[in-house]
């Protein structure tokens, strides 16, 4: 019998030191888990509502938003609306995990193999955020951005400059690009160069070039409506992108303020789609370890029990009539899922070999999970793991409401032979952020004319935007491109459904 | 794999704290509405406490592309009796319709916590003291000492040791004084040498050191320096203001709960505002006494009406006690208006003779039943005395209120920053 790792509920550092190590074995050798080095960090309930402030980064730029966030949970954590999270973990190079002083030893141990094991091994190879983030540079990236934006504020104003962020964060979500094709983000070399840049104007500038005539300018209606879609790089669905690089007249600060906004939305952009592998990889990762570590007496039965009241909590799934219910827990669903992998790879059944010819029967559930968190992401493994006997399990069915349907909403499939691959389609398409988020792109610029900026709203079954928020978002754009802009919301059809149109307010002077 | 545990409960908290300030600065006409709207409800002592106030989300809004409405497709957990092609009834008549374009989420409310100052800080924005003219000079020699950096000469009482100190070890390293247990480190090993050669050249070496450290002092008067210190004329406006509150029978505690509403206003607003100004609290029945603010607040009294009293008390002290040529006088005086009769004159004449041409600014107040059914009748004879007064032409502001709510916005009347004042102003 191998030596207890703790007693009681209390900890200190060396035990931390311990805990880390023990669980540090089971990943490495039992699971294989693959992790970039870890360091641990604890901090103190305000610490963590800072964190929940600034979207969990542990440095962030300053804006009045992130103080509306915090006085918004602090207030809520004080009433006991809401608990604090265990931890929170960040996808960087170290990765670093966040842990509340006040867990008990147990929850140290858990909260340790979830994050530090879990989630880590996720980042580092999951092919989402191989592509699109870059974990090295996103701590020296916050800085420079932080300090950038503080450096702006000196020269500019903070009027100014909160109005650029504002704008920028209204687009934020449609600041991102959803397709590879452009080289990896290398921020650290994304730092340098904008000083680089800026260095290079300050040398180059002379004032003699502002009194040399101008030519005449080429004649611009010469153009053809093709030519000049792709000089702009139209159609553009990353809207700060084309904005950065196409809107006439922001200041040289103002495009890299979109720049770093753009940055940061694509550096979470891969965590909005692997929400549940994402939390059922770590959470299935600390089981696993939790178990072995009990299994090897290096935690006694009551921590176990208390492990398991915990772990019994988080992965909770309330039934859709339940007042708890808020949709698919990703917790829950995403534990399952990797639980339900295990049993295919280790005890098929016929019907799993039927549905998972690959994998039913294989017996390496590490290298199959493995491969799975690699290479999927939400809507992918929702589509191709989903078992008919987990959807037996869950008892999923799914409804079909149209607002049209005088009858009411009709339930569309159930978990039975017929349904099984309707429902997991259904489900699979709900984790499909193509898909939730509105289709906005970018498609002409009247050049020749009044410089309107027109945008396309692609309507998918009907939804149509938000009428308020869209005017707002749709003033910020404005304000940013200093056109008129244009939004029409079209159907599949082409039929025009409706139609915006915002003009820029006027520049008030630099306060 | 190395693992790095750091302990990060010892970091300097308020990390948001700047954040927090441009949140507030931003939501500022919004916080301050809700924080007028909050101290309606409260009792007086928790008034300025800071607290909780709910400002609507709608003008801290961040917008963002939504999708609503439309047909929608969800997979739910639980079925327990449906089969494929069942109809289920919408939940309501329409709520579909209804929750879908929303106007209504924009009413949603937006709660948290202020603390104490940035509550008092919002709640008092934009107050004065009106017409702070008088100023006079106060005695410089004890007004206004600061520090001013250090300098090489002074008296022997202001000299900075750590500053010394510092200088003087800047300068040993410089010059490479020998330390102490360098010489130290010599002799012993002078005592222990046995070879005479070597001996005499570590002697050779030791006399040399010692000269050095006899060369270069421990401390050198150069090193020296004293705390400076400078003295700033400081010019100070002196004001003081007179509270005046009638406790008399006629006040039912209604009343007198606006009254104290008032003056608590009153008092934190001078003492948080401005620095040098003294607050008397006269308080009278049938006769007037000056009192602490304890017993202005809190202590129980009950009598007859003569106002005159507090007007006679008051214009004592000024005489004893505030000259006003270097003074600003205030008043502020709050009543139900019920005066007897016969004393109507002798206050008028003190108010004309003696009260107002010292005064910047008189305030009267009257607080009525809630409901404010009295004010329907004829006017108090307090208030047709003062209207009268006003008219031609006394620095006299009057105004009713019959309700808690009225409070504030009386108040704010009474003490709103006017443009015409803002470039006398006291700093």
């Amino acid at each position: 019998m191998t030596e207890r790792l703790f007693e009681g509920a209390d900890w200190d550092f060396h035990t931390l030191q311990r805990i880390t190590d023990a669980c540090e074995e089971v990943a490495l050798q039992d699971l294989g888990l693959d992790v970039y080095p870890n360091q641990i960090e604890v901090i103190t309930a305000e610490q963590m509502l800072d964190a929940y402030s600034s979207v969990g980064m542990p440095l962030f730029y300053k804006h009045w938003s992130f103080g509306k966030h915090f006085a918004f949970h602090e207030a809520s954590y004080r009433k006991g609306l809401m608990g604090l999270a265990y931890e929170i973990v960040i996808n960087s190079s170290p990765c670093i995990s966040y842990l509340m002083e006040e867990n008990t030893a147990t929850m140290q141990t858990l909260v340790i193999a979830h994050a530090a094991f879990g989630h880590n091994h996720f980042f580092k190879n999951n092919y989402l955020f191989k592509q699109w983030t870059d974990a090295d540079g996103i701590l020296d990236y916050l800085d420079f951005a932080k300090n950038y934006v503080a450096s702006c504020e000196e020269r500019y104003g903070r009027i100014e400059v909160e109005r650029t962020l504002d704008a920028a964060h209204a687009l934020m979500s449609h600041g991102i690009d959803r397709y590879p094709g452009k080289k990896k983000l290398d921020l650290r070399a994304e730092e340098k160069r904008a000083g680089r840049r800026r260095q290079h104007e300050e040398e180059v500038f002379n004032d003699l070039w502002r009194t040399v005539p101008k030519g005449v300018a080429k004649s611009r209606s010469a153009l053809s409506v093709e030519r000049r879609r792709k000089l702009l790089g139209l159609p553009q669905e990353n809207l700060l992108y084309f904005l950065e690089k196409s809107a006439p007249r922001l200041a040289p600060w103002q495009r890299e303020l979109l720049r770093i906004v753009r940055h940061i939305a694509q550096y979470f952009y891969p965590q909005s789609q692997t929400k549940v592998m994402n939390e059922g990889t770590a959470t299935y990762v600390h089981y696993r370890i939790m178990t072995k570590l009990h299994e090897q007496g290096r935690i006694t039965d009551g921590n176990f029990l208390e492990f398991l009241g915990s772990h019994t909590n988080v992965v909770f799934q309330p039934e859709f009539d339940d007042p708890r219910f808020s949709g698919f827990n990703p917790y829950a669903l995403g534990f399952a899922m990797m639980q339900d992998i295990e049993r295919i790879v280790t005890r098929p059944e016929d019907e799993d070999r039927e549905w998972f010819p690959d994998i039913a029967g294989k017996n390496d559930v590490m290298g199959v999970l493995r491969d799975v968190w690699a290479n999927y992401r939400d809507e992918s493994f929702v589509g191709q793991f989903l078992s008919p006997k987990l959807m037996r399990h869950f008892r999923m069915f799914h409804l079909h409401d149209d607002p049209e349907e005088r009858a009411g909403i009709r339930v569309d499939a159930i978990h039975d032979e017929r349904g099984f691959r309707r429902v997991r389609r259904e489900l699979a398409r709900q984790h499909d952020v193509g898909y939730i988020d509105a289709n906005i792109e970018v498609v002409d610029v009247d050049l020749s004319g009044d410089r309107r900026l027109i945008l396309h709203h692609h309507v998918i079954k009907g939804s149509q935007l938000n009428e308020t928020d869209a005017k707002r978002v749709l003033q910020h754009l404005a304000d940013l491109w200093t056109y008129d802009v244009a939004l029409i919301e079209v159907d599949a059809n082409d039929k025009v459904l409706r139609e915006y149109v915002v003009s820029p307010r006027p520049i008030t002077a630099a306060a | 794999m190395a693992i790095h545990i750091i302990d990060r409960r010892l970091n300097p908290g308020g990390k948001s704290l700047e954040n927090r300030q441009r949140f507030l600065r931003r939501a500022k006409s919004l916080v301050q509405g809700a924080v007028k709207k909050t101290s309606q409800e409260r009792d007086i002592k928790d008034v300025l406490e800071g607290g909780e106030v709910t400002i609507p989300l709608d003008g801290m809004h961040e917008p963002r592309f939504r999708r609503e409405g439309g047909t929608r497709d969800m997979v739910l957990p639980g079925n327990k009796k449906f089969v494929e092609g069942d109809y289920l009834q919408r939940s309501g008549q329409g709520s579909a319709k209804d929750s879908g374009p929303g106007e209504g989420d924009s009413e949603d409310a937006f709660r948290f916590v202020l603390s104490r100052d940035e509550f008092v800080d919002l709640f008092l924005d934009d107050l004065e003291l009106p017409d702070l003219a008088k100023r006079k000079i106060a005695q410089t020699e004890s007004e206004g000492i600061q520090r001013a950096g250090y300098t090489t000469s002074g008296s022997p009482a202001n000299i900075s040791v750590s500053r010394t100190v510092q200088l003087a070890l800047a300068r040993r390293i410089a010059l490479r004084r020998p330390r102490k247990s360098e010489i130290e480190e010599l002799e012993a090993e002078i005592a222990a040498c046995t070879d005479e050669e070597v001996r005499v050249e570590l002697l050779d070496k030791l006399a040399k050191l010692k000269a050095k450290s006899k060369r270069i002092p421990f401390i050198d008067p150069l090193d020296i320096r004293y705390r400076r210190f400078e003295t700033v004329p400081r010019p100070v406006a002196q004001a003081v203001m007179f509270c005046l509150m009638d406790v008399s029978g006629s006040m039912s505690e209604h009343m007198k709960d606006l009254a104290k509403r008032f003056y608590m206003l009153l008092y934190v607003f001078l003492k948080r505002r401005y620095k040098h100004v003294e607050i008397v609290f006269i308080r009278h029945t049938d006769r007037a006494e000056e009192v602490d603010e304890q017993t202005f607040f809190y202590g129980p009294a009950s009598g007859g009406t003569l106002v005159s009293s507090a007007l006679q008390a008051m214009h004592e002290i000024v005489r004893e006690r505030f000259n006003p040529a270097d003074w600003n006088i205030y008043a502020a005086q709050a009543s139900d208006g019920d005066n007897s009769y016969s004393d109507g004159e002798l206050t008028g004449l003190l108010l004309t003779d003696k009260i107002l041409p010292v005064c910047q600014f008189f305030a009267y107040l009257e607080v009525g039943e809630s409901g404010g059914s009295a004010f329907d009748l004829s006017d108090s004879s307090l208030w047709t005395l003062y209207e009268r007064l006003r008219s031609s032409g006394a620095p006299l502001s009057m105004r009713k209120v019959s309700e808690r709510s009225e409070i504030f916005p009386v108040f704010h009347d009474l003490f709103q920053r006017r443009e015409t004042s803002q470039e006398k102003a006291a700093p």
